[in-house]
């Protein structure tokens, strides 16, 4: 046991800054340019339609990304004729996938105003396939130890700020996210985590799904990634908590 | 190629092929045939362990005739779940089951709806009233206790009716299956690269497990042989998804009793496994690198180097955990013959993984079969025999010191491999057959069925947990509430994998 104990205060402390930067491999957001018939190739590839061309022009949403990499690799295969084509990657330096949507800033506010800065969180699995959830519970080992920043997970809707849903919404978990919903105090805030809970089309249309979030509940953020990591759902976190600013200088 | 039966031969079949236990059932699944003038189909597969192969048969059903067969519940229990499934998706009736309440589809869905039809459109939004009556025992003094499907901490979905008598456990009812998405009907029509994406997200903890089973089923049908490197890689990806689990369950079942050093060291060894496979694959959890005809991309010499040492700092902080674990008095005596699955149990419902062989069974995916490169790596299953939490536990840390050893075996194997070739072009046409391997939680099973233009007529997942999952209510009998979530972490049941 001491020995065990030895080894426990050699390691120091634990606990990282959260970085941004993902390995050499990471497939963080796409960048680069291709000609208009080599992204056609790349939007077909999508198995979610995130990836839409217009021209030389492409657009990826990123709500319903699933960081595949199957844009980038019909690229490289579409480009082989084409000399000079410079192409599409994957970001991996700065890997957080951009949070979407314009309601952040609003979101903000009520926080500051209304909350102080601390946030109490609860998690709704909404039909996940758990990889948002495990990420979920990363967030608090003492690599990320999320309670640094004032941020708790709740056992009850009622005791909770905001919902934090993953997954995309099955008929047969709708209703309790509508109760949960329903159970939040005001004011109510929604966090759709995920690829699933924020695009909806990780399984495409079926008898046994609803969609996204917002199909059912008033969304006010978003966080991309299938599953997002640790450090982005945190970042996500601190957007929610208007703590972003000050964590990214 | 399996023998065709009538419905009335049913059960002497399901008496012949499993053998009175002998040969486990490992999956039994409907298939719509009716397209190519067959019928309904239910499909059953038995292990012959012996033969290292699969055997079964399959019962054909007019559509204009009676749906009606005998269940064989009461000869094979491990049946129970999949005929009420079949029942669900199928609408084949299981005569003299003895519980024929819905399994997947839940009360917002009407009777009569069969989403795993043909006829029956993939987005069909049909509402209607479904009865599902939760079971209870009544008594004087006794008392219910209903938790779920929202839980109070970070876990899936599902709702326990717990009948208590004071703290004790009479009897638990689940209801599962809240996170069914429709995955199998929503692959069909696609080819198996299409589907891919969708495979792979099935389950986030095993998803070298689901897509290893799945490619492996399409090569097998289409009669590809998978280059020797990919071969490899496989089998260390597998190893490395099962290392990850594992280390995490053994960090996450101290949870169960607030044991926090265990906890935080288990978090700290799991996040230094999920940055690993983040460099190997580009993402925490290992999706990407499977395809159909071998794996995407090379585990290079520098990544290689990097696993060796990973492993080394993980295997130290295993160790350290044991030893917690064994010296700790007030853990152990939680641990210690709490939430008991028999020997016998074990056998009757087929279980597979951790489940089985902390019961004694030896029953493990890697052994029962040949895939992969396992046959080169000598590994022998390892087991305890008191079925408990504390055995549960002790087979995972067994195992992963078994793991280590492989990877390093593996990584050996990758050094002297001289051919570089990691896929082979794969043509998709008509073909059907199975796959299996064994994910952190037990056997992973899929069937999948090409048509003429090479794209998914059926596909089925019996993921691990879906063999397990009624060994839990059978387990925390006797036992005092407080213990039942520590009884549910040691066999770390998935519900996305079982519920699809």
């Amino acid at each position: 046991m001491f020995k065990v104990l030895e080894r426990i205060f050699k390691d120091k402390l634990a606990t990282e800054q959260i970085s941004l930067a993902g390995s050499d491999r990471f497939r963080g957001p796409v960048e680069g340019s291709a000609s208009g018939e080599v992204l056609k190739a790349c939007a077909a590839a999508c198995p979610v339609q995130a990836f839409s061309v217009q021209g030389e022009e492409y657009r990826v949403d990123y709500k319903k990304c699933l960081f595949c990499g199957r844009c980038v690799e019909a690229c490289a295969k579409a480009a082989v004729d084409e000399a000079a084509e410079a192409g599409l990657k994957h970001k991996h330096e700065d890997a957080l996938p951009v949070l979407v949507e314009a309601g952040q800033e609003v979101l903000q506010e009520v926080l500051k105003v209304k909350l102080g800065r601390s946030l109490h969180v609860r998690h709704l699995d909404a039909g996940s396939c758990n990889a948002c959830d495990f990420e979920m519970g990363a967030m608090s080992n003492p690599i990320y130890d999320l309670h640094r920043y004032g941020v708790h997970f709740v056992a009850s809707p009622r005791h909770a700020d905001m919902l934090m849903v993953t997954g995309v919404v099955t008929r047969n978990l709708e209703q309790a996210l509508k109760m949960s919903y329903e159970a939040l105090p005001e004011p109510k805030l929604v966090m759709a985590c995920g690829a699933c809970a924020a695009g909806g089309e990780t399984y495409g249309d079926t008898y046994a799904v609803v969609g996204a979030a917002d199909k059912v509940v008033p969304v006010d953020l978003y966080v991309p990634g299938c599953p997002p990591r640790p450090s982005a759902m945190i970042m996500a976190l601190l957007a929610a908590a208007d703590m972003l600013k000050e964590k990214m200088k | 190629m399996m023998t065709t039966i009538m419905p009335e031969a049913i059960l002497m079949a399901a008496e012949k092929y499993s053998a009175g236990g002998k040969h486990p059932l490992t999956a039994m699944f409907g298939r719509d045939e009716t397209a190519s003038g067959v019928g309904y189909v239910i499909y059953c597969y038995f292990e012959i362990p012996e033969d290292k192969t699969m055997d079964g048969f399959k019962v054909v059903f007019n559509p204009n005739g009676s749906l009606e067969y005998d269940s064989i519940t009461h000869i094979v229990p491990a049946a129970a779940w999949y005929e009420r499934e079949i029942k669900d998706m199928f609408g084949l009736v299981p005569k003299g089951h003895p519980d024929l309440r819905p399994l997947v589809l839940h009360e917002s869905f009407p009777e009569g709806f069969y989403p795993l039809r043909k006829d029956v459109k993939v987005n069909a939004k049909v509402r209607g009233e479904r009865q599902f009556k939760v079971r209870t025992a009544k008594g004087e003094g006794l008392f219910e206790v209903p938790v779920g499907p929202i839980h109070a901490g970070i876990i899936e979905p599902g709702h326990f009716r717990f009948s208590q008598a004071g703290e004790a456990m009479l009897q638990l009812d689940a209801k599962l299956f809240f996170t069914h998405r429709g995955i199998e009907k929503a692959v069909e029509g696609k080819t198996p690269y299409e589907a891919l994406p969708i495979v792979e997200r099935i389950c986030g903890a095993c998803s070298i497990a689901n897509t290893w089973s799945f490619c492996q089923a399409v090569e097998k049908a289409l009669n590809i042989k998978v280059p020797r490197r990919a071969e490899i890689i496989r089998t260390l990806l597998m190893e490395l998804e099962r290392i990850a689990n594992h280390t995490g369950d053994i960090g996450n079942i101290p949870a169960g009793v607030g044991f926090n050093p265990a906890i935080s060291l288990g978090g700290r060894l799991k996040e230094k496994l999920m940055r690993l496979s983040e460099a190997v694959a580009g993402n925490r959890f290992l999706r990407g690198m499977i395809i159909t005809g071998g794996v995407s991309m090379d585990i290079t010499q520098e990544l290689r180097e990097r696993i060796h040492n990973v492993m080394d700092e993980v295997a130290d902080g295993v160790e350290d955990m044991a030893t917690m674990f064994r010296e700790q008095e007030n853990f152990q005596n939680r641990v210690q013959t709490t939430g008991i699955v028999r020997n016998q149990t074990a056998v009757d419902l087929a279980l597979v993984g951790v489940g089985a062989r902390a019961s004694g069974y030896e029953h493990d995916s890697r052994s029962d079969f040949s895939y992969g490169v396992y046959d080169e790596l000598d590994f022998k299953p390892y087991t305890k025999t008191m079925g408990d939490v504390a055995a549960r536990l002790l087979v995972r840390i067994g195992e992963l010191s078994a793991s280590f050893e492989m990877v390093d075996k593996l990584i050996e194997l990758l050094n002297n491999c001289d051919s570089q070739e990691l896929f082979v072009p794969v043509a998709y046409a008509e073909g059907a057959s199975w796959g299996i391997s064994e994910s952190a939680r037990g056997s992973n099973f899929q069937y999948v069925a090409l048509d003429s233009e090479g794209r998914i007529d059926r596909l089925f997942v019996r993921s691990a947990s879906y063999a397990n999952w009624p060994a839990l209510p059978i387990a925390v009998q006797g036992d005092i509430i407080p213990d039942f979530p520590l009884i549910n972490k040691s066999f770390e049941l998935c519900y996305a994998c079982i519920d699809r």
